[in-house]
């Protein structure tokens, strides 16, 4: 902010211009009156920093750390009933200690975190190889029509996850799906990925579908931002093109292979949209499939808000302590040169 | 500075000005103002009758989404402490779990004594939940009515079925007759059409005795209909995918689904689902356990209820009154808002013509008002939606398995299910 609107003779951190040696650390431009009681300009200094940044710290306030507060909150309540639990008064809410917590992690919470990892497992590494591959692909000398290769990759991503999960729906319904009406005309018995044992296969397309481009277009701008002197080295030594992208390329966007990869996981933790599309569709996807889908049937179908909130907090922690640990391990290769 | 601070200033005073915006509420002067959240469609032209004949009672309808949303938006709004409306449309199974969130007003002061002479005592019997007092009105019903391709079912040499026994005989030969066409199929998608089937064989699936909810969806008749479903479905001459997906609604327009085990409001489904197959159809009572003692279930109707945040509450119990028994009112639900009436008489009164969908049959109304009659009693409990979501993963996993005795262990879970859920809640389970 000051940096911007300071006089432009007094300083110019970027070209490294010498500041004038009269020329104090305090800003000009908000003293209009060259002398102001002391007082009054201690408080401007002081307060105008904090002014400037009240509406971020108010709108964080009310809505990220007021609700994560509440929903700690409302994960040790729970509601208790008497009798019939008919007419008023029959309802309260009681402080439930840690029953909440102890109650959520049960038999069905870990099925939907297994399945899950599964799912990531299928997943991650297949979109990121897919991403890392198209990227390559790309920026590779000899590829054509990359800007229309490019678009239509990334295309998918701004389809919102529900909608291509209805789309995909239908292409997995057999009996309005066109790839099993090819596989019918051929005579060829095309396996049912609506089944439980491949929907999870039936997901992970979705996910891999819509999260290629994003995670390609991630990786190819900080293949764009290698200088080319490097590659014009390389070549001078008689590095092949696969040699380049294997031997350069790779290590060079490991960073942002990780980054994406973080961020995989923790949406991966978070799936939620298309298996709840998917399920008035098939047996296979039960209410609890994956973790957000059992606070969502507890706060919502189930009415309660205590169990819910308790496992909110519990995947929330995991998916913490999972990307601390995610990054721990890998910060090391990844980041080693910049410490 | 001063900017920045006055916008600050701004910005509370307008967000303070939006909160008590909504908390506004109308004079004590002029005509009473009533809010009615409901989402059948129509509704507010129905209302308009009333609010043109009554000057001193205005009623405003806000539309809804839909029987699970306004339930929760409803809990929310009493929570909140204000916000609810005077009347609200509520499904016969969400009645208990309301009345036990204490959102119900008991309307019974409010009523005259004759109000209950013109429903279906089933339905009566939901509404007070077997006690004195009155919690909602009833709107409309959904008797379950079996329907089927008369062109196809001329075709193979078949008839309606009357007997469940005769059901499996007929959805067996028409499998035989090509294997991708289905009498019908069991969806683990939808809890209410499975309860209606139940009810129909004797279940009640709660009770209350005294000061304790009976939980009794492991008994004998639920189990005759699951193991009876799980057979059919083991054989393979039922299907075993859920309704209402886009692979079911390609099946009602192809003729692989040659039956639907449904409610009175099917033709409007049908209508907009397989729209060319209009005429194809017909509609039959349901098959029955014991052809000498006919009974059907219910799926699906709603009622008109009183919340306990209303200041007038005389006056929000007379519209619900009007509203479903006035015979002016009555001929508009159906006739506009193309509902099956709960007031038996004047339902029968309203509704003489078949759907258009039906215009092959002149009697659909004839077989729908016999089916009304032979609604069989259930109970509903606080915690339907407990049950209900269990019916779901339960079934949906033994549809999956194909086995008779996954269907009758998934029951079992359910009763299990809804015990713990009670229990854990602190009601008194017998």
């Amino acid at each position: 902010m000051t940096a911007t609107t300071r006089p432009s003779g007094s300083t110019s951190p970027r070209t490294g211009v010498p500041r004038a040696p009269d020329d104090s650390l305090e800003p000009r431009e908000l003293g209009a009156a060259p002398r102001r009681p002391a007082g009054h300009r201690f408080r401007t200094r002081v307060l105008t920093p904090y002014a400037m940044i009240a509406p971020a710290i108010l709108l964080f306030l009310a809505f990220m750390a007021a609700p994560i507060v509440y929903t700690v909150a409302l994960s040790f309540q729970r509601v208790q009933v008497q009798g019939l639990g008919l007419g008023s008064g029959a309802r309260k809410t009681v402080f439930a200690g840690f029953s909440n917590y102890v109650a959520a992690l049960d038999a069905e919470f870990l099925a939907s975190v297994g399945r899950v990892l599964l799912y990531g497992l299928i997943l991650v590494p297949t979109m990121l190889g897919l991403a890392l591959l198209f990227a390559l692909l790309l920026d590779s000398k000899r590829s054509r029509a990359t800007r229309f290769s490019r678009l239509v990759i990334f295309l998918p991503y701004a389809v919102p996850g529900v909608i291509a999960s209805l789309l995909w729906g239908f292409l997995y319904l057999p009996a309005v799906s066109p790839f099993y009406f090819v596989t019918d005309a051929l005579g060829l018995d095309a396996p049912t990925i609506l089944s439980s044992d491949l929907i999870v296969f039936g997901l992970a397309n979705i996910g891999l579908w819509g999260g290629v481009g994003f995670n390609m277009v991630v990786i190819y701008t900080s293949l764009k931002a290698v200088p080319s002197d490097i590659y014009e080295a390389a070549r001078l030594d008689g590095c092949s093109e696969i040699q380049i992208a294997l031997r350069i390329k790779v290590p060079i966007v490991f960073p942002a292979l990780v980054m994406t990869g973080l961020f995989s996981l923790i949406a991966t933790l978070q799936v939620f949209a298309e298996p709840t599309t998917l399920r008035p569709l098939t047996n296979a996807l039960s209410t609890t499939w994956s973790p957000l889908m059992k606070v969502y049937r507890d706060a919502f179908t189930r009415d309660d808000l205590g169990a819910a909130a308790a496992t909110s907090v519990i995947i929330a922690i995991v998916t913490l302590a999972m990307s601390f640990i995610f990054l721990r391990i890998v910060q090391k290769r990844a980041f080693g040169q910049e410490d | 500075m001063h900017s920045i601070k006055r916008g600050i200033a701004a910005t509370v005073a307008v967000a303070a000005l939006a909160l008590t915006g909504c908390s506004a509420g109308g004079g004590d002067d002029g005509p009473v103002g009533l809010d009615f959240w409901a989402w059948a469609p129509n509704v507010d032209k129905v209302v308009e009758i009333w609010n043109e004949q009554n000057p001193d009672i205005q009623v405003t309808v806000q539309k809804q989404d839909g029987g699970d949303p306004v339930i929760t938006k409803l809990l929310t709004a009493l929570k909140a402490g204000s916000g609810a409306p005077d009347l609200i449309q509520a499904e016969y199974q969400k009645i208990p779990t309301l009345v036990s969130s204490d959102a119900l007003a008991d309307i019974s002061g409010d009523l005259d004594a004759d109000v209950a002479d013109e429903f279906a005592d089933g339905l009566w019997s939901s509404v007070t939940l077997g006690s004195d007092a009155v919690y909602a009105v009833p709107q409309d019903s959904g008797p379950m009515m079996f329907y089927y391709r008369e062109d196809i079912f001329e075709e193979l040499g078949l008839e309606a079925p009357t007997t469940w026994d005769e059901y499996a005989e007929v959805a067996a030969a028409v499998h035989a007759s090509d294997p991708s066409r289905y009498l019908g199929t069991f969806s683990a998608n939808d809890a209410g059409w499975f309860t209606g089937l139940a009810q129909q064989a004797g279940a009640s699936w709660w009770s209350i005795d005294g000061d304790a909810w009976g939980v009794d969806i492991d008994e004998s008749p639920t189990q005759q209909v699951a193991e009876y479903w799980g057979g059919l479905v083991e054989e393979g001459v039922i299907d075993n995918k859920p309704m209402y997906t886009p692979e079911w609604n390609a099946g009602l327009n192809d003729g692989s689904q040659v039956g639907w085990l449904s409610a009175v409001w099917a033709p409007g489904v049908l209508s907009g689902n397989a729209a060319d197959t209009a005429g194809l159809w017909r509609a039959a009572p349901m098959p029955q356990w014991d052809a000498d003692a006919p009974a059907t279930g219910a799926w699906g109707g709603s009622s008109t209820a009183v919340t306990t945040q209303t200041e007038n509450q005389a006056a929000a119990a007379e519209f619900a009154t009007w509203l479903n028994t006035d015979p002016e009112a009555v001929a508009a639900m159906a006739d506009v808002m193309g509902i099956y009436p709960a007031a038996t008489d004047a339902a029968a009164e309203a509704l003489t013509t078949s759907p258009e969908f039906f215009s092959n049959q002149e009697d659909f109304y004839d077989v729908a008002a016999e089916a009304a009659d032979t609604i069989a009693p259930f109970t509903y409990g606080p915690n339907v939606n407990v049950t209900f979501s269990a019916y779901n993963d339960e079934f949906a996993k033994a549809a999956e398995a194909k086995t008779s005795s996954a269907f009758l262990d998934a029951v079992a879970e359910m009763q299990q299910i809804t015990v713990d859920d009670l229990e854990n809640t602190g009601f008194t389970v017998e």
